[in-house]
């Protein structure tokens, strides 16, 4: 029995998104949805959470903030990229100033499609990411994992 | 006579009685917003969880602060518990909460910083009030000792409603709900995004939403001492305060600090100075 999947605390950061998707996830925290029934908690910080949903894509502005972010939360961690323009930058890809998707900087685990993505499917992401969730604590507490992360201190 | 019997009781039994209130609490919160909620074990799961999580610090002195939160609320309750000296256990309570504070100030993260601060001025709120109950209560008893008060058959409420009234108003600070949950709060990401526990990682975070579940039991232990005469009526009493700390969180947005300190403290001098006066003037003195 763990822990972990029974309450997934997530922190959502809007990078260049054009508020749809975040509306939508929003939605999610609602009576109509109430994700709290799965233990679900937006946090609004770094350090708490264990799942990262991102909406939009990266640009020049944002870049280092989402790679900041991530780099503050805690292992073991996911990230779940909603919406199009989170998976490959959209429509948006071609802009001048758009890096792409959010895996152009961070690991992405899972990518929730759909423009804007659904409360459903994004429940659905969400769901999907704590088995992820559930193998990275795995692996983080196997003899080799823990000898690199106390390397990894050190540096 | 002290019984250190039940404070190890409450040191082994607080947490799961403080858990399920914690439980129970943001189940009746849900379903006040109609939402259908957290399952009743979600703060064990929330609590399990952290413990598997990696403990991210920025310095090490945090690990020692969250530590001392948890070991001294501990001493607090259990003296509580075990019938020590009131005036000793809220010492030792205001002490736990120093450590909370410092280890928010140890961080230097803006974030923590204005938790830290708004922290202490919810002590200084509520610390007046504390006090004074614990002088009613020595003023109708003619003594400190949990021990002796609990045994007690006078109806301290009748004698002390002023200080009890003042007491349910610091209880909402202590709890942390709204409108006094300044120091942090599940509701307020955009201001102070955690608050005094910002900083605070996976198994620090575990060890003080432990040191909060003891918090709940002894607030609520306190409440009974003002209807010790009674056991039926005092828990019927504790089930209402907290039923009616949850209605005030849900209906009231979050204040400023000023108005915090201003309130508690007008309050504690309205209405528990004056219950005082009033009791020693009738009763001729300090019977002691």
């Amino acid at each position: 029995m763990t822990y972990l999947k029974r309450s997934p605390w997530i922190i959502h950061y809007d990078a260049s998104s054009c508020n749809g998707c975040d509306i939508e996830v929003l939605a999610c925290l609602t009576p109509m949805y109430d994700v709290e029934r799965f233990g679900i908690v937006n946090t609004g910080n770094p350090k708490h959470a264990d799942i990262f949903v991102v909406t939009g894509s990266i640009n020049e502005q944002n870049r280092e903030v989402v790679k900041n972010i991530y780099e503050q939360m805690p292992d073991p961690k996911v990230v779940v990229a909603v919406g199009i323009c989170a998976a490959s930058g959209g429509v948006f890809r071609e802009c001048y100033n758009v890096t792409g998707g959010i895996d152009k900087i961070i690991p992405v685990d899972v990518y929730v499609p759909g423009c804007a993505a659904r409360p459903e499917s994004i429940i659905d992401g969400i769901v999907k990411s704590l088995s992820i969730l559930e193998e990275k604590r795995t692996k983080m507490n196997t003899p080799a994992a823990k000898k690199d992360a106390l390397g990894g201190g050190i540096q | 006579m002290m019984s250190p019997v039940y404070g190890l009781i409450y040191i082994l039994l607080a947490p799961i009685a403080g858990g399920l209130v914690a439980g129970i609490d943001r189940k009746i919160t849900a379903r006040m917003q109609g939402r259908v909620g957290p399952p009743l074990l979600q703060p064990f799961y929330d609590v399990g969880k952290l413990f598997e999580k990696e403990n991210l610090v920025v310095t090490r002195s945090q690990d020692l602060y969250a530590l001392c939160y948890l070991v001294f609320m501990l001493v607090a309750g259990a003296l509580f518990f075990a019938g020590g000296d009131l005036l000793l256990v809220i010492f030792a309570f205001t002490l736990s909460h120093i450590f909370l504070v410092l280890g928010a100030y140890a961080s230097s993260s803006p974030y923590s910083f204005i938790g830290a601060e708004r922290e202490l001025i919810q002590i200084i709120a509520y610390e007046p009030m504390i006090i004074l109950s614990a002088v009613g209560m020595y003023m109708v008893t003619a003594s400190f000792f949990v021990s002796d008060i609990v045994v007690s058959s006078i109806p301290i409420v009748l004698y002390l409603p002023g200080v009890f009234i003042g007491f349910l108003m610091v209880l909402t600070i202590k709890l942390r709900k709204s409108p006094f949950d300044l120091s942090t709060s599940h509701h307020a990401h955009q201001e102070i995004v955690k608050g005094v526990t910002t900083e605070f990682t996976g198994p620090n975070l575990g060890k003080i939403e432990i040191a909060h579940w003891y918090e709940y039991v002894f607030l609520l232990g306190f409440i009974f001492l003002f209807f010790a005469f009674s056991i039926p009526i005092a828990l019927l009493a504790i089930a209402v305060a907290y039923l009616l700390e949850i209605l005030i969180d849900n209906t009231f947005s979050r204040v400023k600090w000023q108005f915090t300190l201003r309130s508690a403290w007008i309050i504690a001098g309205m209405l528990g100075l004056i219950n005082l006066a009033v009791l020693y003037y009738l009763s001729g003195g300090l019977q002691a």
